[in-house]
Formats: structure tokens, C-alpha cells, sequence
């Protein structure tokens, strides 16, 4: 049963195409049929931290317009058979997303792959709205700071009025996930708590990333962090998250209260 | 209809409903007058101190025609303060002015009076207790607006979204947003909140923002309510 899944956030940088690419990965990792989607036409970079930038021929507008057909316009991993990139045009802009293409693609992802997930631009126009249209479930990313914690209660209140879910009177699942989270930073003050941040949105916690130069170091070299280094402490939160969302119970990691995860990290820093 | 807050407190303007009948005529305009006034006959007095409004959509009639019609409601005691279901266009200087957006009151149809006036039992006037009940959070951006009643909030009101009600607000999550209280010029209106955190607290267009409301209150139960020309606000036990 496919599931299409929005990764969004309101706030830009905070991580959404990041997790997009790591979390697909990891789902692909464990077997799955996993396509991730870039919405943020005109601004694409799904294809970078994938590095899949050398590849893209068609994009997402020319299957909506009809210049291409789905099977020409995917982009296969090089690293996973079963994960593949379906990238956004750079040359037009949101405008040329249409509501009925949006909605005719997603149907035929549906056909093929299990999980559908959605790279959200950030904002709440037209780009963000149609990628959390026809969303069974979402990622709300937010840093643990007050500007992002505001523009995803935004976003929540979004999912809850304007995807096609909402509007048949269902709800859209959601899941929150805390990127960037920097425990020192967090007990001196200099950060909200993640109990702040769920006090403030009220939704269940999909897993808490730490900052880590191993996310930058993957986006640089074009590969998901999950790929690129399996054993590091942004990878193992991402590989736990994308298992809570196949269902799985796993307890949560909350990296302050785990010493042992940050002298790993040092000891790979200084190594 | 909401309350225009100023900037500077010394400039109000605020909006206010009334409730005013509404007077529909039926084509051909001189039987139902004749109507009227066997109607009025029986029951004198019974617009008398009565705003009324003049609902044209019924009749198709002229500028001359509807200046004609006012005058005559006039001579029967009938104040006409404004007119609706005309074009806009056909409005003259010397006629009521146009109004839109009007709503029905429930159990205070003028027709219904005018029947139990009539037959000279006057219905109870039951005063609708309006109330919103909002379960769901209210999350930045959204906006509730219920200018009828009380609203009352279950969850939280996120930092950027705002209520906005006719009566009370009562709030049982924690108040980060906006709460406007009493916006039809409801002064006896008042704001609970289980925990404050409000960006800014209203009553009748008074309003304080977060700056104005005392750090000793911040984080706890807390109600708004309006003194005079003063907001106060004080924790509750």
C-alpha cells in the first residue's frame, strides 16, 4: 500500500531536504520502493544531495505537461536499486505546478512505489501547499528555536485545512521532526528544550537529529548521510525515525541525556 | 463585526451591530401598504422607537419610487435607517444609505412579532446562549472569529493565531496568540486563560500586548477583564 508522505516545514533551512534524502535512503535501505519528489521548482536541490545532478534529463513539469512520461523522467540511485529521484525543473517556477498534474502524478507514483515522499519547499504558497496536497502523512522539521517553532504550528494548521485529507474530514498523520538539535546549546538556555517544543506543538515526535558536520559532509559529497556514513549519530537517528514510521516502537534518543553517543562523536572527530 | 484598534489609544473607532427589523414590501407596493396598515391598525405603536430596515429585494423600484416608499413608512412612525437589496448605483443623496451583509435572528424574526403583536401574545424573546467550542489546538496563522458569543478553546492558541469573540474568551491550553474579547462593545467581556503567554489582550478595543502584561503573571493562570477605560489582569488561584 503506497504511502505519500510531505516533508515540510514552513521555515527554510532547517533541514527538510536533508531529511527528505536521508530518510528515503534509510526506508530504501530496509527494502522498500521509495521515490522522493522535489517540489521546489525553480530552486531544486534534492538532486545535489542525492548527486543525481548529472543525470536529470525530464523533471516533474515536463511529465505534468506532458513532454514526458514517468518512467523517463525517474532517476534511479546509483547506490540503492529501489530508491529513485523524481527532481523538480530549476528553469520554471511554482506557477507551472498544476493542482490536477500534481495530483495525476501522485496517482501514478502511487501504482509503483511504497512510499511517496514529498520535498516541500519552504513557504506556504503554492509549492509547499501542492506538495502537502495529497499527503497521507507529514514530517514537520523544526529547529529547536522560536522563529521555526512558530512557522511549523503554521504548518500544522495547513495539514489540517487544506490537503485533500483534511478536506474529506480525515486528519493527515503527522510527525515532528527535531533537526539540528545541539544538547550543550539546549542546557545552557541557548535553545529551546525538546519538551518546549512539543508542549508547543502538540504533535507525537518522530526523532530528534543532532548537528552534526556529518550532514553537511554527506550533502557535500552528494549522498544522503544515512549512505554515507551508516554509523554516525544524525544517521542513527535517521535510520530509528524512518522504522518508527514503518510502525515500529523504538525508544527515543534524546542526545543530551546520552553521553556515550557525543564521545563517539568527538573520539570521530579527533580520529 | 470586529473593533478597529488603533494605534494611538486617544483615536477609537469601533464597530457595533444592532438588531433592526427588516421590512420587506411585496410588489404591488400599494396593497401592501394597505396591508400594513391594517396590520398597524391593530397593533399601534408597534415600530414605534424601532429601527428599521428596508428590504428592496422583493420589489424592483426606482430612486423616486424608493424615496416615495420611505416617506411613507415615515408618515406610519416607521424609521427607515437604511436600505438593502438594491445596486449600490441606485443610492441618492437624499435616500438611506445602502447596507450589506445583514444576518437573521433567530427567534426575533420581525414577521414572527409582528404576528404574536397581532394576535396579542408576544413570545418569549429567547436570548440564544451562543458559544464556540474549539477542541483542536489553534495553531499561527488561523484565525477565529465568532462575534456572537463566547469562544472557548480546549487546546492551546499558538503564537500568531488569534480569537476574536463577541462575549468571552476562555482559553484552557495556553494562550500564546491574540485573545480580542467583547469586539462588539461588549465591556463586561472577559479573558481566562489557563496559562498566559498572549501576544496581546483586548476588551472592547482595549488592549494590552505582551510588553504591558507583568512578567509575575507570565506562565500562569491568568484573566483579563475591563475597568473602566483600564485592562486589568490579575493570576488566578
Amino acid at each position: 500500500m503506497a504511502h505519500v508522505l510531505v516533508v515540510t516545514s514552513g521555515k527554510g533551512g532547517v533541514g527538510k531536504t536533508t531529511s527528505t534524502a536521508a530518510l528515503g535512503a534509510a526506508l530504501a535501505h530496509d527494502g522498500d520502493r521509495v521515490v522522493v519528489v522535489d517540489f521546489d521548482v525553480g530552486l531544486r536541490n534534492l538532486d545535489l544531495v542525492l548527486g543525481a545532478e548529472r543525470r536529470v534529463v525530464f523533471d516533474v513539469i515536463s511529465v505534468i505537461n506532458g513532454v514526458a512520461k514517468l518512467s523517463q523522467a525517474l532517476i534511479r540511485d546509483k547506490r540503492l536499486e529501489n530508491l529513485f529521484l523524481l527532481p523538480a525543473s530549476q528553469t520554471r517556477d511554482k506557477d507551472a505546478l498544476t493542482e490536477e498534474g500534481v495530483a495525476a502524478v501522485i496517482a501514478e507514483l502511487r501504482d509503483r512505489f511504497d512510499w511517496i515522499i514529498c520535498d516541500s519547499p519552504a513557504g506556504i504558497e503554492r509549492g509547499a501547499t501542492l506538495a502537502m496536497r495529497h499527503a497521507d502523512s507529514a514530517i514537520i522539521v523544526t529547529n529547536p528555536e522560536v522563529s521555526s517553532v512558530r512557522d511549523s504550528d503554521r504548518i500544522i494548521g495547513l495539514l489540517d485545512s487544506k490537503t485533500v485529507k483534511a478536506e474529506r474530514g480525515e486528519r493527515v498523520d503527522k510527525h515532528l521532526l527535531i533537526t539540528r538539535y545541539h544538547p550543550a546549546r539546549a542546557a545552557r538556555g541557548e535553545m529551546l528544550s525538546i519538551d518546549d517544543v512539543l508542549e508547543i506543538l502538540l504533535t507525537p515526535l518522530l526523532g530528534i537529529i543532532p548537528e552534526s558536520e556529518e550532514v553537511l559532509r554527506a550533502s557535500n559529497v552528494g549522498s544522503p548521510v544515512t549512505l554515507n556514513n551508516p554509523l554516525s549519530a544524525p544517521a542513527r537517528a535517521y535510520f530509528d525515525a524512518a522504522r518508527r514510521l514503518r510502525g515500529e516502537e523504538i525508544a527515543m534518543h534524546v542526545p543530551n541525556e546520552s553521553k556515550g553517543l557525543f564521545g563517539k562523536l568527538f573520539g570521530r572527530k579527533a580520529a | 463585526m470586529s473593533s478597529l484598534v488603533c494605534q494611538r489609544q486617544s483615536l477609537r473607532f469601533r464597530a457595533r451591530s444592532y438588531m433592526a427589523f427588516a421590512i420587506t414590501p411585496r410588489a404591488p407596493v400599494v396593497d401592501w401598504l394597505a396591508d400594513l396598515d391594517a396590520n398597524l391598525e391593530r397593533s399601534k405603536g408597534f415600530f414605534a422607537g424601532h429601527p428599521a430596515v428596508l428590504d428592496l429585494s422583493g420589489v424592483n423600484l426606482r430612486a423616486p419610487a424608493i424615496a416615495h416608499l420611505v416617506a411613507a413608512l415615515e408618515e406610519r412612525n416607521i424609521r427607515v435607517l437604511g436600505i438593502e437589496g438594491v445596486d449600490p448605483a441606485t443610492a441618492e443623496p437624499g435616500l438611506p444609505p445602502v447596507l450589506r451583509g445583514g444576518r437573521g435572528t433567530p427567534g426575533l424574526e420581525a414577521g414572527e412579532r409582528a404576528t404574536a403583536a397581532v394576535t396579542g401574545r408576544l413570545a418569549p424573546q429567547r436570548q440564544s446562549l451562543a458559544s464556540l467550542l474549539i477542541e483542536d489546538p489553534v495553531r499561527s496563522g488561523q484565525s477565529i472569529v465568532f462575534t456572537e458569543g463566547d469562544v472557548t478553546v480546549l487546546g492551546s492558541v499558538g503564537s500568531g493565531a488569534e480569537i476574536v469573540a463577541g462575549g468571552s474568551i476562555h482559553v484552557y491550553g495556553t494562550l500564546r496568540g491574540r485573545a480580542m474579547a467583547g469586539v462588539n462593545g461588549n465591556a463586561r467581556a472577559r479573558i481566562f486563560c489557563h496559562r498566559v503567554e498572549a501576544e496581546l489582550l483586548a476588551i472592547d478595543s482595549y488592549y494590552k500586548t505582551a510588553d504591558d502584561i507583568e512578567d509575575s503573571l507570565r506562565r500562569g493562570p491568568a484573566q483579563a477583564w475591563l475597568e473602566g477605560s483600564t485592562l486589568k489582569i490579575s493570576a488566578m488561584q
